[in-house]
């Protein structure tokens, strides 16, 4: 069955390129007829070898704006000695692709790399293998370019990989122990390839998720209060009123428990619909509101976990002569694609389509399978790319509140959210309190840290499910992000040290999610203020200090990459404050996510009348090892930068105690053009080190950064952000 | 109250079109789905993002807020029509592949996940077919009604920049 498949598709050439036109999402539907994945220990999961001396390389991980449908094909290109002009992916599909895991914790190149890369060097060993017989030469004599395979010294004894097997599988075991390339002998990865997707998305010809239409399919909205409870609490109707949308006959209601939705032929009776129907919510208040919250957090009963704990730490912190302390907040904040999120849904009675725009197929399959109640192999989920997505945005909610919509209507539905359904109903980056201290001795060294975090978790049950019935859980607890010990002092040289997580009851705050940087901005907020006022309690620079505290080379290297760019001078913070109304401060920070080494330094400017503060230039650098394209990381660093800036003077999720209350982007501001930073974006590159990841590792050192900047401008440390206006005023007003 | 369809002809991207629709539909609804364009998207349906813009007699819309009826006998131009749009204003003999904004959008490699791109390149459009060599500040205020979540600013000001100068230089 599945050799049929893979047949099939051989013959196509592979025209599912990414990004293809719109009559693909039929073509896709055709072909596959079994569900995956594939087996990964075959190449053809791999890759497939067309008779035009083309490649198609299967990739488990999704396009979301960083490159990677690019990226990974410069690893599989080099490997392969293919042109990238000769070697094309498709779009992930649970019946296609295989599976790698999510494409989470910007691992696309970290663990989708070697994968790729020694399938790939399987399929070309195979291949000379092949062309051994057929030229009558050893391997070893044998030469690859741009996939034709000649005799060394004999230029005109030559085949190409589509005679060789073209159209045909290799059914060839993948061992993982065919030779990769020595970095030395890279022609394509390191450098900087243009992106495949960029001439399609620039002229309008990219489908993405919200662009797919099918036949006979309805449009859907979900109706729901405007701005999420507790997580806990759901919501609940307490009276709905078919006949108040009797005017709109093209629509009607489906309902499962708390469920609501609409659908109707036409679009725009679908959101009117949604709009007009009158249904009473449940309004108890669930919540602290934005002014209990932190209160609440400090409260609340918590499951406490001690993350590190080495040396005397109480007593090193009572005999240094520099100690720093700091009760730091941060926000929820949005993931707020740009595009809401979007999903179309074929449900039937024993089996399921679904196109969506999740991080994770086979994930997202798996929860599909258990909302419908049908086996696994019986949904299908492909992966259509929509707007940048940051993490865990709505994409499984909606894709779950299609898949309910299409069951109930018995139809195809596409549903699209809304502005307040995406704003309203994310799953936010949590809340964080940050308690720290510091201590350094007569010498500048760091001798104790202590670091306690309270936060929730992420959400274990989506909107959709909940509303159906479906009691909500936490994530599983391994799984949920405690107090970090790399961005919580995990590159300084410290003896004594004690971090604790404090781990608070996910059901009585807002719904929680991976935001990019899980919580790292929050940490690294109030970890590397801490560290910035021991350098200046030592009398040091705070770039000085910090090499003297590290001795890791690469932290040092990356931190050295930044204040070079920056061409940072040394001297204490705050030694160049004025009183002038307007105010510039400089600072510098480290962080990362998970791996990798990320540093920044930020210039701010400061209005010390109206509180407006602004960052006139960013410098972010990346230690990720191996960069299979150095292009690609610069314009992430570049991202990572500008966004930061926008959540640390912008961005909050606002709600009373009965609901959020940012629903749009006039009450969630974010950056926009006349604030944007000049940026700039320096790769480390390290050829002959494991990649790591590149999408999420600067910021927590960019929000550092940004806050110690402003206590060299104002000798004012900030203890909450973001950095608004008001908030600055009675900063600068307390001193 | 019964909103009744009718039948409306609108000129998009140089073409007649007749499109049966209520005439208060968002303009987006109907180039989204009765004409299948994939430049307008959907961003916010509150004329704050400027996903969804086109250029009515070349003047950057927001379609998700503005009724179908309001557009009747207007020439809407959307992202696929910008290289006619161009090669019209410029009184080129033929269109270009791409209008010297989308070029410069690839040369600059400005574009991250893209969906905000359909407004970026519209505005721009409209900024300098009245402005031909903007400031970047005059850039910047601009452009300031769109949003870009990934924040691909930098790059959007300096593709801006290089197409002004590829336009400064067919124009000599």
């Amino acid at each position: 069955m599945k050799r049929l498949r893979r047949r099939d598709f051989l013959k196509t050439g592979g025209a599912l390129v990414i990004g293809f036109p719109l009559g693909n999402a039929v073509h896709a539907q055709e072909r596959g007829s079994t569900a995956g994945p594939p087996d990964p220990k075959q190449v053809d999961t791999w890759l497939a070898i067309h008779a035009d001396n083309t490649a198609t390389v299967f990739i488990g991980f999704a396009e979301l704006g960083q490159g990677n449908s690019t990226s990974l094909l410069q690893i599989a290109a080099d490997e392969l000695d293919l042109e990238m002009s000769q070697i094309k992916t498709v779009r992930l599909d649970t019946n296609v692709t295989p599976n790698q895991g999510g494409t989470y914790s910007s691992a696309s190149i970290q663990r989708g790399g070697p994968q790729l890369r020694t399938a790939s060097a399987e399929a070309r060993l195979a291949l000379l293998q092949m062309a051994s017989k057929k030229l009558d030469a050893p391997v070893e004599r044998l030469t690859v370019a741009n996939g034709v395979v000649s005799v060394k010294e004999d230029g005109k004894r030559s085949v190409t990989y589509g005679e060789l097997v073209g159209g045909k599988l290799f059914n060839v075991p993948f061992t993982g122990s065919a030779p990769v390339k020595s970095p030395a002998e890279y022609k394509v990865v390191g450098t900087r390839v243009p992106r495949n997707d960029v001439p399609a998305k620039v002229q309008g010809k990219y489908v993405y998720m919200q662009h797919v239409r099918v036949a006979g399919m309805l449009h859907g909205r979900v109706v729901r209060p405007r701005g999420q409870r507790a997580y806990g609490a759901g919501a609940k109707v307490v009276n709905l009123d078919e006949s108040s949308i009797r005017g709109i006959p093209g629509a009607r209601v489906v309902r499962r428990g708390d469920f609501v939705g609409v659908v109707a032929e036409n679009e725009w009776d679908a959101v009117r619909a949604a709009r007009e129907l009158k249904v009473t919510w449940d309004s108890a208040p669930t919540l602290p509101g934005n002014a209990g919250l932190y209160e609440q957090m400090r409260a609340s009963q918590t499951n406490d976990r001690v993350v590190t704990e080495r040396g005397d730490v109480t007593s090193a912190l009572g005999s240094a002569p520099h100690v720093a302390s700091q009760i730091c907040h941060g926000p929820y904040q949005a993931h707020a694609p740009f595009g809401p999120n979007c999903a179309l849904a074929d449900v039937k009675a024993d089996s399921a389509l679904l196109m969506c725009s999740t991080q994770d197929v086979y994930g997202t399959r798996n929860s599909l399978s258990r909302l419908l109640g049908l086996a696994p192999e019986k949904v299908r989920v492909q992966y259509y790319e929509g707007s940048g997505t940051y993490g865990h945005s709505c994409y499984d909610d909606v894709a779950q509140a299609a898949a309910l919509l299409s069951r109930l209507a018995d139809r195809p539905v596409r549903l699209q959210f809304m502005r307040w359904d995406e704003h309203g109903w994310d799953n936010y980056g949590p809340a964080h309190v940050g308690e720290v201290k510091a201590a350094a001795d007569a010498n500048g060294k760091i001798v104790a840290y202590e670091y306690h975090g309270w936060q929730h978790g992420w959400v274990g049950v989506e909107t959709s499910a909940q509303l159906t019935g479906v009691a909500v859980t936490e994530f599983p607890a391994g799984a949920v992000m405690g107090v970090s010990a790399l961005n919580c002092g995990g590159m300084y040289e410290i003896p004594n040290k004690r971090l604790v997580s404090h781990m608070l009851p996910a059901k009585d705050y807002l719904k929680g999610g991976w935001l990019r940087s899980p919580l790292d901005l929050s940490f690294s907020f109030a970890s590397e203020q801490a560290i910035d006022q021991l350098a200046y309690l030592a009398g040091s620079d705070p770039y000085e200090f910090r090499q003297r505290n590290i001795t890791d080379a690469r932290w040092r290297g990356v931190l050295d990459a930044a204040a070079q760019a920056a061409k940072w001078t040394a001297r204490r913070a705050g030694a160049n404050r004025t009183n002038a109304k307007v105010v510039r401060g400089r600072g510098i920070g480290v962080g990362t996510h998970l791996a990798s080494y990320g540093a920044a330094v930020a210039e701010i400017e400061i209005n010390r009348e109206t509180g407006h503060v602004v960052a006139k230039h960013l410098y972010g650098a990346i230690d990720a090892g191996q960069v299979v394209n150095p292009a690609f990381v610069e314009n992430q660093i570049s991202g990572q930068l500008v966004q930061t800036a926008s959540r640390m003077f912008k961005e909050e999720v606002t709600f009373s105690k009965t609901n959020v209350t940012s629903v749009d982007w006039n009450s969630y501001p974010i950056l926009r053009f006349e604030e944007s930073p000049e940026v700039t974006a320096v790769v480390v590159q390290h050829l002959d080190q494991r990649s790591t990841g590149a999408g999420e590792e600067v910021m927590a050192a960019a929000a550092a950064a940004i806050a110690n900047a402003f206590f060299d401008a104002t000798g004012v440390r900030m203890k909450e952000y973001p950095f608004t206006p008001a908030r600055v005023l009675a900063a600068l007003k307390v001193g | 109250m019964l909103k009744t369809m009718a039948n409306l002809k609108l000129r998009v991207n140089g073409r007649m079109e007749t499109v049966s629709a209520a005439p208060d539909t968002p303009l987006l609804y109907v180039l989204a789905n009765d004409l299948a364009l994939q430049g307008p998207r959907f961003g916010c349906g509150l004329a704050q993002c400027g996903s969804c813009s086109v250029l009515v007699n070349g003047v950057e819309t927001r379609s998700c807020v503005t009724p179908v009826s309001a557009v009747e006998g207007k020439s809407v131009t959307t992202l696929e029509g910008l290289p006619e749009w161009y090669a019209a204003q410029k009184k080129l003999a033929r269109a270009p592949e791409l209008h010297p904004l989308q070029q410069a959008f690839i040369d600059e490699q400005a574009v991250q996940c893209g969906y905000c791109f359909n407004g970026m390149i519209i505005k721009a459009s409209e900024l300098l077919s009245k402005n031909a060599r903007p400031s970047e500040q005059e850039i910047r205020s601009a452009m300031n009604g769109h949003l870009c979540r990934c924040g691909a600013y930098p790059r959007v000001i300096k593709a801006i920049e290089r197409a002004a100068n590829a336009m400064a230089e067919v124009a000599r």
